[in-house]
């Protein structure tokens, strides 16, 4: 089945290798990170965790998203998705591998990372990530492959996918509450240290991962390349709308609970990241932007002339990704870091290496969603190109 | 109908049974809980747990109490200190705080002790020279976030770094409240063109190891040095002066467990539950 991704058109292939230079350039600044160290990065003493680790934890929920295309389709049996879940399945799979190369360029000792199998330890957070993460990787590539692989051979799906597609949508749950028991169960980081971090993971990555699949479906549409079908989309757009609201209504719940309680450590970081510190304020502008972003697009979307207009869903859908993006991306894992726990304040700025490494995966990622959507495409659409 | 009868009574008297047990067996269950969790962790004796006269702290636990009112009386005494501590383990000078390694350092009151709020602070204390390090706490949070077991606590309850099993993902130090940990991100063993390190600008003690690029590290309360019977670097640096007491906490004969008992003493953030084993007299 993956022959079909050996055979495209010219853009295609200059697609391709586009990306694979993308890639080259981000792999040839990760041999200078790796000779030099992670100092070569923006990263410091106090924010010890930066680009790399934001991205990884968004990039778990973008995964997790596609679960929102699985649990309509497998546990309420709504054949309307049926054709386009392949893509939740496949986007999950270049997401989840973003997330492994993020954490590993973000080691300061790749060499050693199966110490984490070797010393396994069940008190760390980051042992059970590694264990859901790869467990989701696997359920994605077996399901996914498996049931396409049956379109492909115009056979009725195997007996033994149904338990595992429907072990995969809990199993979508546990990688982002997981993703979130790393931040939420560390004292003294205020900002991190609250229960309404997981479910607040959750409803942004129901959002954003359905976002960036119905983004890229219908630019695949424009580009007459599939059609996931009217009712698939405005479904689609519905869960969108709820996840984003829930998100928006989550990120209100923390604004109260910090300031109607007045408690210093609490509003902290809301203060740094909304208002800015005493003059430090990069990331303010990102921050309300983000906020606006995600308001802008929820009401927009909740006319019904928007919503059927794929122009004005695309711009839709492209402000809440890019709002949850920075919500979670940016400024949730910096933001744990400043002010620090001793009320001072260090801003980070990421290097030119970081941003490239970054790049790179991205692009690294977007590779691996090309040729499995396009072997997707031609197996489930019967589609060239 | 008999059947029927017979079945309900037994239900009924199942669930009186149960309904009486539960509760006891629940209590019992909550409490057996609470002794095995603070059984391991109240080692430490916490301020609260020595307060509720708690006979749990078992093994021994070394921890320190630090007289900042000496330290300020001895001027540079801290400075000496951290100096010592420096040369012992090999820890680069970089000069920069991006960079920055440390292992025991000073700053003032206000930022070391953040929770504690004075509507007006004296000069005194506003200017008081606060010796911080790692707090090996009883229940430190690093040792739980590590996912390879890089970081422990020995049975002298000092939380150490194994250098050559850390694979550098820093979840330790965003799970450290007290910053006592520092990452190398670049190589400590540069050397400059005449062939000598760069960043060991008193020379370089063989008998502790440089360490590589990409790994955590932090005061290890002179782990090697107590084996050999003698008080960690800083301590000894303090001469006579009584401005660091070292030892097991938990052993009530010992010159730190008096002091512990006899002055008022405090922790830093004890909110967040670690149970720091340095104390410090204010």
């Amino acid at each position: 089945m993956l022959e079909k991704a050996l055979e495209g058109s010219n853009k295609y292939w200059a697609w391709i290798f586009f990306l694979l230079g993308v890639i080259g350039i981000g792999a040839l600044f990760y041999v200078r990170q790796y000779h030099y160290g992670l100092g070569i990065t923006g990263m410091s003493r106090d924010v010890s965790w930066g680009v790399y680790i934001g991205q990884f934890t968004f990039m778990v929920g973008v995964a997790a998203g596609g679960v929102m295309l699985a649990l309509p389709l497998y546990i309420h049996n709504y054949k309307v998705f049926g054709k386009i879940a392949v893509l939740g399945e496949f986007m999950a799979i270049a997401a989840v591998g973003m997330c492994l190369m993020f954490i590993t360029v973000d080691l300061g000792q790749p060499m050693r990372i199966m110490n984490v199998l070797i010393h396994s330890t069940p008190h760390s957070m980051l042992f059970w990530d590694m264990i859901v993460l790869n467990g989701y990787l696997f359920l994605n590539v077996v399901c996914g492959w498996a049931i396409l692989h049956s379109v492909y051979k115009d056979v009725p799906p195997p007996k033994w996918a149904r338990p595992l597609v429907i072990l995969s949508v809990p199993w979508a749950f546990s990688i982002h509450t997981v993703t979130a028991f790393l931040y939420c169960g560390l004292p003294g980081r205020h900002f991190w240290l609250s229960a309404i971090i997981a479910p607040r993971f959750l409803a942004s990555a129901f959002a954003a991962g359905p976002a960036l699949l119905l983004l890229i479906a219908l630019f695949m549409k424009r580009m007459k390349l599939m059609d996931p079908g009217k009712e698939a989309v405005q479904k689609l757009t519905t869960i969108i709308i709820y996840a984003a609201i829930a998100n928006l209504f989550f990120i209100g719940l923390e604004f109260f609970t910090a300031f109607y309680s007045n408690v210093p450590e609490h509003m902290a970081t809301l203060d740094y990241l909304f208002w800015g510190v005493n003059g430090f304020h990069n990331l303010v502008i990102p921050m309300r932007v983000s906020l606006l972003f995600s308001i802008v697009g929820v009401i927009l979307l909740l006319f019904k002339k928007i919503r059927f207009h794929e122009g004005w869903l695309s711009l839709c859908l492209a402000l809440i990704f890019l709002s949850l993006y920075i919500d979670k991306g940016v400024g949730f894992v910096l933001g744990g870091f400043v002010p620090n726990p001793f009320d001072r304040i260090t801003e980070y700025h990421p290097s030119v290496t970081e941003i490239g490494i970054t790049i790179g995966v991205w692009a690294a990622g977007a590779l691996i969603l090309t040729v499995l959507y396009k072997v997707a495409l031609k197996v489930e659409f019967k589609k060239d190109d | 109908m008999d059947v029927k009868r017979r079945k309900f009574l037994k239900i009924a008297g199942l669930s009186a049974v149960a309904g009486l047990a539960a509760p006891s067996a629940f209590n019992s269950l909550l409490k057996g809980g609470e002794a095995v969790a603070s059984e391991e962790p109240h080692r430490g004796g916490s301020a609260e747990g020595e307060g509720e006269g708690s006979p749990k702290a078992k093994g021994i636990q070394y921890g320190m109490v630090i007289d900042l009112q000496v330290l300020a009386a001895n001027k540079g005494l801290a400075a000496k200190c951290s100096h010592a501590c420096n040369v012992d383990h090999n820890i680069p000078q970089y000069g920069n705080p991006k960079d920055e390694i440390k292992w025991i350092w000073t700053d003032d009151y206000e930022h070391s002790f953040p929770e504690h709020s004075q509507y007006k602070r004296n000069e005194s204390l506003e200017k008081l020279p606060v010796l911080l390090l790692c707090n090996h706490c009883a229940n430190p949070p690093c040792v739980r976030a590590c996912p390879t077991k890089a970081t422990f606590k020995n049975d002298k309850g000092v939380v150490m770094m194994d250098y050559h099993r850390c694979i550098g993902c820093r979840f330790c130090m965003a799970a450290c409240p007290y910053g006592a940990r520092s990452f190398n991100w670049r190589r400590p063993r540069e050397k400059d063109a005449n062939g000598n390190y760069k960043f060991f600008p008193d020379g370089v003690n063989m008998k502790f190891p440089m360490r590589m690029r990409g790994v955590v590290e932090k005061c290890n309360f002179c782990a090697k040095r107590l084996s050999e019977g003698k008080l960690p670097s800083c301590v000894a640096a303090c001469g006579d002066t009584k401005a660091i007491v070292f030892g097991d906490i938990n052993d009530p004969n010992s010159e730190i467990a008096r002091i512990l008992e006899a002055r008022y003493t405090i922790q830093r953030k004890p909110a967040a539950g670690t149970e720091p084993s340095v104390f410090y007299i204010i």
